[in-house]
């Protein structure tokens, strides 16, 4: 039998210290890690161990004019099951889908898949989600939750736009005003063992929504709501394919009612109008239907003004100097421009007029002769200085551009054109607003509802500036106007637009639609009161109205109906 | 001569209580590791077996209790044994521990994904572990035996050989390669005892690291080649350590959760049963990782006691070894100490991502029926060892 040397206990020796050599270094690296990387080990296991579930912020509601609301929430549920904490899913299966009018497939599917926490539906009526909750079964979850209310139904549908899934804005005020509106979400988080089971003892973390900010606009509600009913009316009894009312405040730019019907309820935006066949319809072309049926004639959409633009030819020739009021023309019904014979719409001519009565008869042949006396480079020059190039600024998406010849392709025949308002296009709020700027004293305004942001309270967050260039026509040019304008109303071709009592301006226009002879005819009237000092310029567009297609007696009634009511409103407001 | 024979048997036992020495406090540290690793394994398992034992917590609790009682009641055996006795069964040893490895093949039961277990009477045991203290056995004896021929290069690979051979058949047919290093280790560790030379060592040691090194190059290269799919289970593991986080959905998860678990612990833990990592986000919690639960828990300073527990543990050893009454009893000591001291630095340096994964349980504490029966087995051999030693030879 072997015997102990000395060198066997030094090897003994040797191999202790080695391993606590080994043991010092492993000591070394548990300092290391439990020490300095404590904070980001703890942190990363935090994010493993917690879940996070978002609470909605309460959308910002749209207030009007006169503080009505006008967009609201109201309390929704969204009904979803727990995985793991499911006891009986054939009850929860067969509950669900009877409560909540789904088939028991689509609920058998969504009960039985694996996953932490699975939506069945959301925005489920209250007392509904109320009436899920008392059944108590064990792993389905009844979360309250907000949705977006309209109370006025389709009224200023395509201005206010509406929301979608996540309560974020998908047309109008809604997604040009998100970020004020939309707050801020809140988060819940608890602690979960690796199942997604909570851990009743380690309590949870919340960090609470900020309620998004309510928004005040300068919309009226009661101007809004005659303005589409008198659009309704007239595009019923004129057949008409559409109808845009635009009412605006042309000293400042407030908008005060912007009807484009047919309007759709924002309560179901997602609903095609009655009648609409979509059996065989692709997912792309329901859409389409859908973009359409959104559309905002009064901003998304360009047309050819006709006889409403005389008032810009006007004003750029008073204000070029090449046309006083007391100017003599004389109108044999048609005007050669080049080789080009232009007709007048009265076939036999209005003879002998002065300028003022041409803007009354809405003489074609003066307008041109007008426009060809600034010349191109004068006539452009004053295009410009309208502002008419740029879009407005309107605080809606999707604001269409001006369709307008390159000053270099502009030869006499076309400028005679874009002097009585053909061969170019513009949107009937780029209209509205020039026709404002013109008569307020020459003040460029940019047309626009929001007013002012404030918290729930009502305390003002923000208050909204627009810009405003000064001087686009004189002082004098700009009162001239307002005086043609009125004699056009008075005792021209709108005198249909005449309310008893008042002092209405306005321009009465009918153009036809291209193709040129295809009998579609766009008929308007834009008026203004009272004449001598604007509060309110109105703008009707009548799209493709049957039978009598005169702007003058389809269009210009429509307004003088609407001023007839307004203006004692608004005067009443004024008091207040 | 009755009253002779009572008085000569009663002298000789005074004798024995007198100069004979028994290792308290090496019995006192396996005791201490033992009730602490039952409790840390309560801890670490309940959770995990109140799910899939129909809410049962303590059903790993009260499997490694059982296994607890048996192997200390076989180590209370072996350690009244004098030592010697065990000598004619060190070739029988290696002989049926080889026979088990085998009966894996026909008879061998898959437990997370890998086929090392083996099911006798109800009991399942893990041959491997058996292997372990054959070769010590086996060893010490062999060592003996050839006495100086041991210095030689033929006694050297004579002693390797078959060490090597079951390492070899642990590896291939149980598909564990921690515990044929963990063999190889013991065997390694044994021979640089019974040599005087050191230079040999030194030189095995540089070449298997310089291998080592090698081995990871070569892997890395071949993962930023095109080829990356070639580097297979064990070079992905390689990957995996050298940054668990780019793995973290593959080899690297294991490693990632033991360091979320080692880390969020900090310098005093979260205290006792309050891991998070416990609940279904450590794999084998209770097993291999073990020691992240007791650093979440207990914190640095937790981790620190028990690494000074086991330091201990290695010392007395150390101390058992040295004052040996012979060779023989020195080299199984020896063998015992390699085995504890291995397998926890191998363990503690996975738990801690020093080295790659790999699965090696704790020793005393980790679960494991037949690993705490066998190693309270060991520490009745060293028990038994220490019993020979005279106090006059301290």
């Amino acid at each position: 039998m072997g015997k102990n040397m000395t060198y066997h206990r030094k090897k003994i020796v040797t191999i202790f210290f080695a391993c606590l050599a080994v043991f010092l270094i492993l000591a070394g690296r548990l300092g290391w890690l439990m020490i300095f990387r404590s904070d980001y080990y703890s942190e990363r296991a935090k994010e493993l161990h917690e879940r996070e579930r978002s609470i909605k912020a309460a959308r910002g509601r749209i207030i009007d004019a006169n503080g009505t609301v006008i967009a609201d929430n109201k309390t929704v549920c969204t009904v979803s099951v727990i995985h793991n904490q499911i006891k009986d899913a054939d009850a929860i299966v067969e509950t669900l889908s009877r409560e909540l009018d789904l088939s028991e497939d689509f609920v058998r599917k969504r009960v039985e898949k694996y996953s932490s926490i699975e939506r069945i539906k959301s925005n489920v009526d209250k007392e509904k989600g109320d009436a899920i909750r008392a059944y108590n079964l064990e792993g389905v979850k009844v979360d309250e939750d907000y949705k977006r209310y309209y109370p006025y139904g389709s009224l200023a549908s395509k201005v206010l736009g509406f929301t979608g899934g996540d309560n974020q804005g998908i047309i109008g005020l809604e997604v040009k005003y998100e970020e004020y509106l939309k707050g801020q979400e809140g988060t819940i988080l608890t602690v979960t063992d690796a199942r997604g089971v909570e851990i009743d003892a380690a309590g949870e973390e919340r960090v609470e929504p900020v309620a998004g900010g309510d928004l005040y606009v300068s919309l009226d509600m009661n101007i809004q709501s005659y303005a589409t009913q008198l659009a309704r009316q007239v595009m019923e009894t004129k057949e008409a394919e559409r109808v845009s009312i635009l009412v605006m405040n042309p000293q400042n730019g407030e908008i005060m009612a912007m009807a484009d019907v047919p309007e759709f309820d924002l309560n179901n935006p997602y609903e095609l109008p009655e009648g609409t066949d979509t059996g065989n319809l692709t997912q792309e072309q329901k859409q389409e239907l859908l973009n359409r049926m959104w559309r905002n004639g009064c901003i998304n959409d360009t047309y050819e003004p006709g006889s409403t633009f005389k008032i810009i030819t006007a004003a750029a020739g008073l204000e070029g100097g090449v046309v006083t009021t007391e100017d003599r023309f004389s109108c044999p019904g048609f005007i050669m421009v080049e080789d080009r014979r232009i007709r007048c719409h009265k076939i036999a001519g209005h003879g002998s007029e002065n300028f003022v009565e041409a803007t009354m008869n809405s003489c074609n042949p003066v307008f041109i002769t007008v426009g060809l006396r600034l010349g191109v480079e004068k006539y452009y020059h004053y295009f410009k200085q309208f502002g008419l190039l740029n879009k407005t600024g309107v605080d809606l998406p999707g604001e269409a551009g001006t369709i307008m010849h390159k000053m270099e392709d502009m030869k006499a025949v076309e400028l005679a054109t874009v002097s009585f308002g053909q061969s170019f296009q513009i949107t009937p709020i780029q209209l509205a607003t020039t026709a404002s700027s013109i008569i307020n004293g020459g003040n460029r305004i940019t047309p626009h509802f929001a007013v002012m942001t404030s918290d729930r309270e009502g305390t003002e967050m923000k208050r909204f500036s627009y810009p405003v260039t000064e001087h686009i026509v004189s002082e004098e040019t700009s009162a001239t106007m307002r005086m043609i304008l009125e004699q056009v109303v008075e005792k021209g071709s709108g005198k249909n637009g005449y309310v008893e009592g008042a002092r209405i301006g306005g321009k009465t226009a009918t153009s036809q639609t291209l193709p040129r002879g295809s009998g579609r005819y766009i008929a308007s009237f834009l008026g203004f009161a009272p004449a001598n000092d604007p509060k309110v310029l109105a703008l009707v567009i009548i799209h493709n109205p049957q039978g009598v297609y005169y702007g003058g007696q389809v269009a210009a009634p429509v307004v003088r109906q609407l001023f007839e009511n307004i203006l004692p409103y608004l005067e009443k407001m004024d008091y207040n | 001569m009755a009253v002779r024979r009572f008085g000569n048997s009663q002298k000789r036992r005074e004798r024995e209580t007198q100069e004979s020495f028994f290792d308290y406090t090496l019995l006192f540290i396996v005791l201490f590791l033992l009730a602490f690793g039952l409790v840390m394994l309560y801890s670490a398992s309940s959770y995990d077996a109140s799910l899939h034992y129909e809410g049962d917590s303590t059903y790993f609790l009260k499997r490694q209790v059982g296994a607890t009682a048996l192997g200390i009641a076989a180590m209370i055996v072996v350690a009244n044994i004098p030592y010697h006795f065990w000598e004619r069964f060190a070739v029988m040893g290696v002989l049926v521990s080889i026979g088990l490895i085998f009966l894996i093949i026909p008879f061998g039961y898959e437990a997370n994904g890998a086929k090392r277990w083996l099911r006798i009477f109800g009991i399942s045991i893990q041959p491997a572990e058996v292997a372990k203290l054959a070769v010590i056995l086996f060893l010490s004896s062999l060592i003996c035996r050839l006495g100086r021929k041991v210095r030689s290069w033929k006694g050297f690979l004579v002693v390797l050989a078959a060490p090597a051979i079951i390492a070899v058949l642990v590896w291939q047919i149980t598909e564990n390669m921690s515990s044929a290093i963990i063999i190889l280790g013991i065997a390694v560790l044994m021979l640089f005892v019974a040599c005087p030379d050191y230079k040999r060592f030194i030189l095995l040691g540089i070449a298997g690291v310089g291998v080592a090194a090698l081995a990871v190059y070569v892997i890395v290269q071949m993962s930023q080649s095109e080829n990356a799919a070639a580097v297979g289970v064990r070079g992905a593991r390689i990957l995996a350590w050298l940054d668990p986080e780019a793995y973290a959905s593959g080899k690297g998860f294991q490693t990632l959760q033991a360091l979320y678990a080692i880390g969020s612990g900090g310098i005093l833990g979260k205290g006792l049963g309050q891991s998070m990592q416990k609940l279904g986000f450590m794999p084998e919690a209770q097993n291999d990782m073990i020691f992240s639960i007791i650093c979440e828990e207990l914190g640095l300073f937790g981790a620190l006691s028990i690494l000074i527990m086991f330091i201990l543990l290695i010392w007395r050893f150390m101390v058992i070894a040295n004052n040996a009454p012979d060779l023989f009893g020195a080299l199984l000591v020896v063998g015992v100490m390699s085995h504890v001291a291995i397998q926890v630095i191998l363990n503690v340096a996975v738990v801690t991502n020093t080295i790659p994964n790999t699965g090696i349980s704790l020793p005393f504490i980790s679960y494991g029926g037949t690993s705490v029966l066998f190693q309270l087995v060991e520490i009745g051999f060293v028990l038994s060892v220490g019993k020979g030693i005279r106090f006059k030879d301290l």
